[in-house]
């Protein structure tokens, strides 16, 4: 098992492309394993955005100068890489943004005038709060109303009370691809399908499954959907908003200034044309670039590898969590998630374990990650989560799981 | 010396003759599991304090000689550690004292992350209320 996990990757010279996984916490070898919180970012990245103040730095879309074109040209790059990866039809769908929350306030801000009283959206039980609180604020301004796909005990929607939610009076539908708080994989084809039956639009919070597998934003026929690059291997604070152009050209803008004008005079201003037309301001002109640059590197190992070596990761650690007595790991089988093991032991509190393996350098997160929902569900005040990417061994799992041992008898 | 600074010193002596982290962590669990030492009937919605990793609940009242008596419990056991050293610090000890005190000392121990209010764990608001208790039970002396 240990060698045929090696051979899909080859993972120690990869590891080698991470400056931050060479350095050490509290004296002791960092183990990462917080990846659905932020990946780390390879030297490609860095490289970028470095390359970019030391080359290239100019705003974008407005001068003549060259420097100007040179820094718009990258810019501009960066979208179609981000395109040509999620499969849109053009680069007009693809909305640059701060990352996943600000795509989904961006689009909630946008329906906020069209939906009225009446009108129905549903969001999922397992959802970050991201996906929540701007729903509930849309609601709140516009008395549509807000209904909750439920979550059943092996960490999946309950899609028989999703069927019976949908209703001409649904409007729009939002779901996560991937849960960040258990890692299930959503079957978000099958949601997609059944709300469009019913004439409402879908956004997909793709922040967790950008990391792990790549979606193909027509062959889904999703409406929107959001991803952040901090995830994949990016910098923090920039991400995407896909949709369909008929949608986003419908929707009115959500911030007003520069970029985002055609012409503008005290009577009356045009907006400029998508994509620009939700961007408005000098937006994050390097971490665009470097968002690109990072799509480009998980590309170059290929995303068919890197889950395959990741769903290794997680059956290996799966079992030896398993094997740990009064464990209790919550959510879906490894075939159906992600590279998450979202778990507790019996009697110790997550934030006791969280603080133990810390002291012995492994880095997971423990708390509610930000689903609340999730924990209400199981009667849980959190979960201790360790989160896996495609530069993480095995030997790293067996460090995690002998400190966890460790910070287990300390407990009890 | 205050008697609060005396307790100060002396939990620093203490902990100055563990040679790891592993030594310290393992004190602090013994120090939680001689915890609750607050009333059932004090762990209500009113008492509580809500961090986002883990909840405390606090109480105090006042003895006959005008000494503030706190009483405390959590989720967790390392910071439930960290409360039973707090309380030793601070309880049995007059208003105006427990003002004037700080918590520098916890830094000298190696707990200073345990403080940090990035760490929601319920400690930091948790000492500003044994303040408020302070502050009230010393206005209400003042009046008297
Ligand atoms: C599923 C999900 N949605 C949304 C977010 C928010 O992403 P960001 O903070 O980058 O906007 C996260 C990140 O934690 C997430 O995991």
């Amino acid at each position: 098992m240990i060698n045929t996990s090696e051979q899909i990757l080859d993972v120690e010279k990869i590891r080698q492309d991470f400056p931050i996984l060479q350095r050490e916490i509290n004296g002791k070898p960092l183990v990462y394993f917080d990846n659905a919180a932020t990946s780390q970012t390879p030297k490609a990245v860095i490289d970028c955005i470095v390359d970019y103040y030391e080359n290239k730095n100019a705003n974008i879309h407005r001068g003549v100068h060259s420097l100007s074109q040179i820094a718009t040209d990258a810019y501009e790059n960066a979208r179609e890489t981000v395109r040509k990866h999620f499969n849109a039809k053009s680069a007009n769908e693809i909305i640059l943004t701060a990352g996943t929350t600000h795509s989904i306030n961006l689009v909630a801000n946008g329906y906020s005038h069209f939906l009225k009283s009446g009108d129905e959206i549903l969001v999922s039980a397992m959802e970050h709060h991201s996906n929540i609180v701007p729903w509930q604020m849309l609601c709140n301004k516009t008395g549509a109303t807000l209904k909750v796909i439920p979550m059943l005990n092996n960490g999946e929607l309950d899609l028989q009370v999703f069927d019976d939610l949908l209703s001409e009076r649904t409007k729009m539908v939002f779901v996560n691809h991937v849960s960040n708080a258990l890692g299930t994989i959503n079957p978000i084809e099958e949601i997609i399908n059944k709300s469009h039956k019913v004439g409402a639009k879908v956004l997909v919070d793709g922040a967790q499954a950008a990391p792990h597998l790549k979606a193909d934003v027509q062959a889904l026929d999703v409406d929107f959907y959001t991803v952040s690059a901090h995830k994949i291997c990016g910098p923090t604070g920039v991400g995407m908003l896909y949709g369909k152009e008929e949608l986003l050209n419908e929707l009115p803008p959500y911030q007003g200034g520069g970029e985002m004008i055609a012409e503008v005079s005290f009577e009356k201003t045009t907006y400029a044309g998508l994509p620009h037309k939700f961007e408005a301001g000098t937006p994050n002109i390097s971490g665009g670039i470097a968002f690109g640059a990072a799509l480009d590197y998980m590309n170059a190992i290929g995303f068919d590898k890197i889950a395959d070596y990741e769903m290794q990761l997680l059956v290996y650690a799966t079992k030896a969590l398993e094997e740990i007595e009064g464990v209790r790991i919550y959510g879906a089988k490894p075939e159906k998630k992600t590279a998450v093991l979202s778990f507790n032991i019996e009697g110790i509190h997550p934030y006791d374990i969280g603080t133990l393996l810390d002291k012995m350098g492994v880095a997971v997160r423990t708390g509610h990650h930000c689903a609340q929902p999730i924990m209400s569900f199981y009667k849980i005040p959190g979960t201790v989560r360790a989160s896996f990417s495609f530069y993480n061994t095995i030997s790293e799992i067996d460090v995690f799981i002998s400190a966890l041992k460790k910070a287990k008898s300390m407990l009890s | 010396m205050s008697s609060i600074k005396t307790k100060q010193e002396d939990i620093i002596e203490e902990f100055s003759m563990f040679d790891d982290w592993m030594q310290r962590y393992e004190y602090m669990i013994e120090l939680g599991k001689s915890l609750p030492i607050i009333d059932e009937k004090y762990k209500t919605e009113d008492n509580i304090i809500k961090g986002c990793q883990s909840r405390v609940w606090l109480y105090a009242e006042m003895d006959e000689n005008q000494k503030i008596e706190y009483t405390a419990d959590s989720d967790a056991i390392i910071t439930k550690g960290i409360i039973a050293i707090l309380i030793r610090v601070f309880s049995d000890e007059k208003p105006e004292h427990i003002l004037e005190a700080d918590t520098d000392f916890i830094d000298e121990i190696g707990l200073k992350e345990h403080l940090s209010p990035t760490r929601a764990n319920g400690l930091v608001s948790m000492i500003k209320q044994m303040k408020m208790y302070a502050i009230a039970y010393n206005s209400q002396q003042n009046q008297a």
